[in-house]
C-alpha cells in the first residue's frame, strides 16, 4: 500500500449552525491515485471537498468533529492560501471562473503563490499543451466562453499552482459525454504525471472507469468503498448508480439496503 | 459670448472635479478589489485629516504629523479588514455594502469622541515651506499669462496629486501579478480563495492604501472646505463620479470627476435660470449620471456586464 | 406542551399556504392583533406621539423598501424623497380641495398613487440600470424631490419659514370626530388610524409575497435574464414594484407628518433617513415583511434607549454631543457584529433559533 496523501477521519459539518451536511466521513486518498466520490445531489460530495480546502467558513459552515490530513499534517484550519501553496488545489463546482477577466488572466490567477514569474510561464504553456482548446481563445473574456472551456479553464487554473493532490468538483456537469470523455482523460494524463485527484461526481460510469477507488456518499456518511473496478461489478451498485440493473421490473422488495447500515470500517 | 470667461468656467470645473476624483479613486479602488461599495470612505476622510489637524494644532510639524496620520490610517485600514470584511467574506454584497455604512457610523462617533466636532480650518500655507510649492498662499490666485485667466496654484497642485495617483494604481491594477489577483478577487471571492489568492493579505493592503488615499484627499479637501462634519458629504459628491467612470475603472474615475466638474459649472450657469430656482447642483450631477447611464449602463470605463443565463 | 408542530399535516393546497397554519399560532395573532387596538387607554399619549406612531411611519416605509429592494432586488436611496411626495402630496390635496371631498385617509391613500408615480418616474431608468448603478436614479430622485419642494413655495402655501403647521381642521374626518365624540386630532385617535392603515398595507405586502406577482418580482431579482426567458415581464416587473413601493413610501410620508410631527417640514426628508430606512430594511431582513417591522422598531428605539441608559447610570455625567458619539459607535459595531452573526437580519436570526429549538435539546 502506498503513502496516504489525503486522510478524512470521520468528520461532521454543520451549515449555519443547524443544518447537518455530513454525519461521519471517511475517506483516503493515496499518492498518485485517482479517486471518485460518488452520489446524489445533496449528499455531501461538494462539503466534503471545501472542507478539505478550507472553503466552508465561506459558507457559513464549520467542522464539528474529525480531522483531516494532508501529508500527515493537521489541515482543518490551515487556511484555503497555505493549502494551495502545500499542494492542494479545488476546481469549484460549476467552474467560478473570474468572467471580466480573460482566459489567459484566468489562468494566471493560478500562479499567484508563485515567486518564479518564469516559471509561470512554462507553466502556462504546460497548460495549454493541456487543454489545446483554449489556446484560441487566450485573449477572449472567460464569461464569453462554452461550459466545457471553463472547466478546462478552471482546471488550467489549478494545475498553475503545481499541485500534488486536485479536488476536482463535478467537472463533467453540463458538459456533452465527447467532452467529459475528453475532460477524464486529461484526468487521466494528469495522473501519470503524479498528480493525485480526489473527485466528486454524480456521472458514476465516467467517473469509476479512470478511478482508481471508488467511495459512495449518501446523506453525508459513506456507505460503501473499494477498488473502482469492485465497484462496477457490485450489483447494488450497478443498479442504483449505473442504472444496468437486472433484465425487467425490479421489485423493490428485492433492493438490497445496504445503505441503512453505517459501515464497519467508520 | 465671453469666451475667456467661458474658458475660466471650464477650467474652474476641471479642477473643482479634480476633487472629486480624489475621493473617487478610494471608492473605485476597495469596489474594484472586493466588489464592496464602501461607503465609510467620506468617513475615512474626516477621521485622517481631523487627526492630521488635531495633531498639528498640538504643534506637532507637517511632515511628522502626515507620517503619523498615514500609520493611524494604516492601522485602521487593517483593522477593518480583520474584524469586518474578512467575517463577510462571500456574503451578498448588500450585507457588505450595510457593513460599510456601520463601520461609517462608528467612525463618525469615533473620530469626533477622541477628537471633537468642532469646525477646524486647515491652512496648508502655514506649511508651505514645504518646498512643494513657492511660499505664496495657495489662494491667492495666479495668473496665467498665455491664457489670460486665473488659476488657483492650490488646484493645480490638487490635480498634480490626482494625476500621480492615476498613474500608479493604474500601473498597480493592469501590470502587477497583485494587480490580477485584485481583480479576480471581485469577480468571485469563493474561486479566488480557491486557486490561492490570500484574500486577507490583499485586503488588508487594499484597505491600508485606501486610508492613506484618505488622508490625501482629506486633507486637499480640507483645504477648501474646512475639517469638519461636511467633509462626509464628499461622499455623496463622489457618487456620481464613480457611477459615470463605471465603478471599477481608476481613469473612469478620473474622466467621471472632470466630467461632473465642468457639467456642473456650465448648468449652474446656463440652467439655473431655467429652473427658475437656486441650488440645483443638489441634483443636477445625478441627472447628468443618470442621462449618462441610461446610454451606457456600466459606466465609461466600467467592465462589461456579461450577461448569461 | 402547548405549541408543537407535530401532528400538523396539510390535506389540501388552501392549508398549505396559510400564513399561520397552527391554530396555536392563528389564536396568538388575533389575541396580539386586537390587543393593539385595545390597549391605546392603558398607555399615555407621550408614549403613542414620541414612539410607537414615528415606528408606525417609518415601518411602513420599510415594508415599502422591503417590497422594491428585498422583493425585486431593485436598491433604492430615495425612500426619503418619495415620503416627501407623501407628505406634501397630502397637504395640498387637504388644502386645495374642498372639505367635503377630502379627507385624511383618502388624502394619505391619493398621495400615496402620486408618490408611486414618481416613483415610476425614477423607476424608468432602472429597465436599463442595474445594481449598484441604479442608485443614481434613485439619488436623483430624493435630492431632485427635495429641491423641487424647497425651490417652488406653491407647495408649502407660499408659508416663508419653511414649515407648515397641520391646520386642526384636517384632521375633521367629514365631521367623524364630533359625530362620535372622539378628539379626532389627539394621538389616540391618530394611533388608530396609523395602525389601521399599516395592517392593511402590511397584510396586502404578506400576501403580494405570495402571489404571482411577487413570485415574478423575485425572479427579476434573482435572476433577471432567467425571468425573461420564462416570460416575465422583466421591466414591467420592475416599474410595478417601484409604484408599489413608493406608494407605501408615500403614505408613511403622509402618516409621518400628520398623524406624528403634525407639520409639514422639508427637513425631516433628508437623504440621512433613506439611509435609515435602509438600515430597518437590512436589519430585519430582506423580504420578511415581520422583519422590517423588527427592524423599524429596533434602528428606532436603539438610540433613545441607548441614551437613556446612559442618561440614568451617568446621570448626565457627560454632554449630549459625547452620548451621541458613543451611541454611534456603538450602532455602528452592532450593526457589523449582527450583520456577521447573520447576515440575513432579524429574520433569519429567528427562522435560525426556531431551528434549533425543534431540534432541541439535540445540538443539529
Amino acid at each position: 500500500m502506498s503513502k496516504s496523501l489525503l486522510k478524512i477521519n470521520n468528520i461532521e459539518v454543520v451549515y449555519n449552525h443547524v443544518i447537518l451536511a455530513l454525519r461521519g466521513v471517511t475517506l483516503d486518498v493515496e499518492e498518485g491515485k485517482v479517486v471518485s466520490l460518488l452520489g446524489a445531489n445533496g449528499s455531501g460530495k461538494t462539503t466534503t471537498l471545501k472542507a478539505c480546502s478550507n472553503l466552508l467558513h465561506a459558507e457559513r459552515g464549520a467542522i464539528t468533529k474529525g480531522t483531516i490530513e494532508y501529508q500527515e499534517k493537521d489541515i482543518a484550519n490551515h487556511g484555503a492560501f497555505n493549502l494551495v501553496k502545500d499542494g492542494v488545489a479545488q476546481v469549484l463546482e460549476g467552474r467560478h471562473c473570474f468572467s471580466h477577466l480573460t482566459v489567459e488572466e484566468n489562468i494566471m490567477t493560478g500562479s499567484f503563490i508563485r515567486e518564479n514569474s518564469k516559471e509561470a510561464k512554462q507553466d502556462l504553456e504546460r497548460v495549454y499543451d493541456h487543454f489545446e482548446r483554449i489556446r484560441i481563445r487566450r485573449k477572449s473574456l472567460a464569461g464569453f466562453t462554452s461550459g466545457g472551456e471553463q472547466q478546462m479553464i478552471a482546471m488550467g487554473r489549478a494545475l498553475m499552482s503545481r499541485p500534488k493532490l486536485i479536488l476536482l468538483d463535478e467537472p463533467s456537469m453540463g458538459l456533452a459525454p465527447q467532452l467529459v470523455e475528453e475532460i477524464f482523460a486529461i484526468v487521466k494524463a494528469l495522473n501519470k504525471e503524479g498528480v493525485s485527484f480526489l473527485i466528486a461526481e454524480q456521472n458514476a460510469m465516467v467517473a469509476l472507469k479512470y478511478a482508481d477507488d471508488g467511495y459512495i456518499i449518501e446523506n453525508g456518511r459513506v456507505i460503501l468503498k473499494g477498488k473502482a473496478q469492485d465497484l462496477l461489478d457490485r450489483p447494488d451498485v450497478k443498479e442504483m448508480y449505473l442504472g444496468v440493473g437486472k433484465e425487467g421490473k425490479t421489485s423493490f422488495r428485492d433492493i438490497k439496503y445496504y445503505h441503512r447500515r453505517k459501515p464497519s470500517f467508520t | 459670448m465671453d469666451w475667456v470667461y467661458l474658458i475660466e468656467v471650464l477650467v474652474g470645473g476641471l479642477l473643482s472635479g479634480v476633487m472629486y476624483s480624489l475621493v473617487a479613486i478610494g471608492f473605485v479602488l476597495i469596489y474594484k478589489s472586493s466588489g464592496i461599495f464602501n461607503f465609510a470612505q467620506g468617513t475615512m476622510l474626516l477621521f485622517a485629516s481631523l487627526t492630521f489637524v488635531k495633531m498639528t494644532e498640538n504643534g506637532i510639524g507637517f511632515w511628522t504629523a502626515l507620517f503619523i496620520a498615514a500609520g493611524i490610517m494604516v492601522i485602521f485600514g487593517v483593522a477593518t479588514e480583520r474584524f469586518v470584511i474578512r467575517p463577510l467574506a462571500n456574503q451578498n454584497l448588500l450585507a457588505l455594502f450595510m457593513a460599510t455604512v456601520g463601520l461609517a457610523t462608528f467612525q463618525e462617533g469615533f473620530s469626533q469622541f477622541i477628537w471633537d466636532s468642532d469646525v477646524h480650518g486647515l491652512q496648508m500655507n502655514k506649511f508651505l515651506d514645504i518646498g512643494l510649492l513657492d511660499p505664496n498662499p495657495i489662494f491667492m490666485s495666479d495668473h496665467i499669462p498665455w491664457l489670460d485667466i486665473l488659476i488657483p496654484q492650490f488646484d493645480i497642485f490638487a490635480s498634480l496629486v490626482a494625476g500621480l495617483m492615476i498613474v500608479v494604481l493604474a500601473f498597480f491594477f493592469q501590470k502587477t501579478k497583485t494587480g490580477l489577483s485584485l481583480r479576480a478577487v471581485s469577480d468571485d471571492h469563493m474561486a479566488a480563495m480557491a486557486v490561492g489568492i490570500p484574500l486577507q493579505t490583499v485586503w488588508a493592503v487594499v484597505w491600508a492604501v485606501t486610508g492613506i488615499i484618505a488622508l490625501v484627499s482629506g486633507l486637499l479637501w480640507a483645504e477648501r472646505v474646512s475639517v469638519s462634519f461636511t467633509l462626509i458629504e464628499a461622499v455623496m459628491k463622489a457618487l456620481p463620479v464613480i457611477l459615470i467612470g463605471g465603478l471599477t475603472s481608476i481613469p473612469g474615475a478620473i474622466v467621471g470627476g472632470l466630467v461632473i466638474g465642468v457639467g456642473e459649472k456650465l448648468g449652474e450657469i446656463y440652467l439655473a435660470d431655467v429652473f427658475g430656482g437656486q441650488g440645483i447642483e443638489l441634483w443636477f450631477a445625478y441627472f447628468m449620471a443618470l442621462m449618462f447611464l441610461v446610454v451606457r449602463p456600466q459606466g465609461m470605463f466600467g467592465e462589461k456586464l456579461i450577461e448569461r443565463v | 406542551m402547548i405549541y408543537r408542530e407535530t401532528g400538523h399535516f396539510v390535506t389540501n393546497y388552501l392549508k398549505d399556504r396559510e400564513i399561520f397554519p397552527m391554530t396555536f399560532d392563528k389564536v396568538v395573532a388575533l389575541i396580539g392583533l386586537l390587543w393593539l387596538f385595545l390597549w391605546v387607554p392603558t398607555t399615555s399619549e407621550y408614549f403613542l406621539s414620541a414612539h410607537v406612531i414615528p415606528i408606525l411611519a417609518v415601518g411602513l416605509a420599510t415594508v415599502g423598501l422591503n417590497i422594491l429592494t428585498g422583493l425585486t432586488g431593485q436598491l433604492s436611496l430615495g425612500t426619503a424623497g418619495f415620503m416627501c411626495v407623501g407628505a406634501f402630496g397630502t397637504y395640498n390635496l387637504m388644502l386645495r380641495l374642498p372639505d367635503y371631498l377630502m379627507s385624511l385617509p383618502v388624502a394619505l391613500l391619493m398621495s400615496g398613487i402620486f408618490a408611486g408615480l414618481v416613483g415610476v418616474v425614477f423607476g424608468l431608468p432602472a429597465i436599463r440600470i442595474k445594481g449598484f448603478y441604479l442608485l443614481v436614479s434613485t439619488l436623483a430622485a430624493q435630492y431632485f424631490v427635495w429641491w423641487f419642494f424647497n425651490s417652488y413655495a406653491w407647495f408649502l402655501n407660499y408659508e416663508s419659514s419653511g414649515v407648515v403647521a397641520i391646520a386642526p381642521k384636517f384632521y375633521d374626518y367629514w365631521g367623524l370626530g364630533n359625530f362620535l365624540g372622539v378628539d379626532m386630532q389627539g394621538y389616540p385617535a391618530r394611533y388608530l388610524l396609523a395602525l389601521v392603515v399599516c395592517i392593511g398595507l402590511s397584510y396586502f405586502a404578506k400576501n403580494l409575497l405570495r402571489s404571482n406577482t411577487g413570485r415574478n418580482f423575485m425572479s427579476v431579482r434573482d435572476r433577471d435574464i432567467a425571468a425573461s426567458v420564462m416570460g416575465i415581464s422583466v421591466p414591467r416587473a420592475k416599474l410595478l414594484a417601484f409604484f408599489i413601493s413608493c406608494f407605501y413610501c408615500g403614505v408613511a410620508g403622509g402618516i409621518y407628518s400628520f398623524l406624528y410631527i403634525g407639520n409639514v417640514d422639508l427637513m425631516i426628508y433628508e437623504v440621512d433617513r433613506s439611509f435609515t430606512i435602509l438600515f430597518m430594511l437590512i436589519i430585519g431582513g430582506l423580504g420578511s415583511i415581520s422583519g422590517s417591522w423588527l427592524g423599524a422598531i429596533f434602528v428606532y428605539e436603539f438610540p433613545i434607549v441607548f441614551t437613556w441608559v446612559g442618561d440614568f447610570i451617568f446621570q448626565g455625567a457627560f454632554n449630549t454631543a459625547v452620548v451621541e458619539n458613543v451611541s454611534n459607535m456603538v450602532y455602528g459595531v452592532f450593526i457589523i457584529a449582527l450583520l456577521i452573526r447573520e447576515p440575513g437580519g432579524f429574520a433569519a436570526l429567528w427562522a435560525t433559533t426556531k431551528q434549533k429549538l425543534r431540534m432541541w435539546p439535540y445540538p443539529h
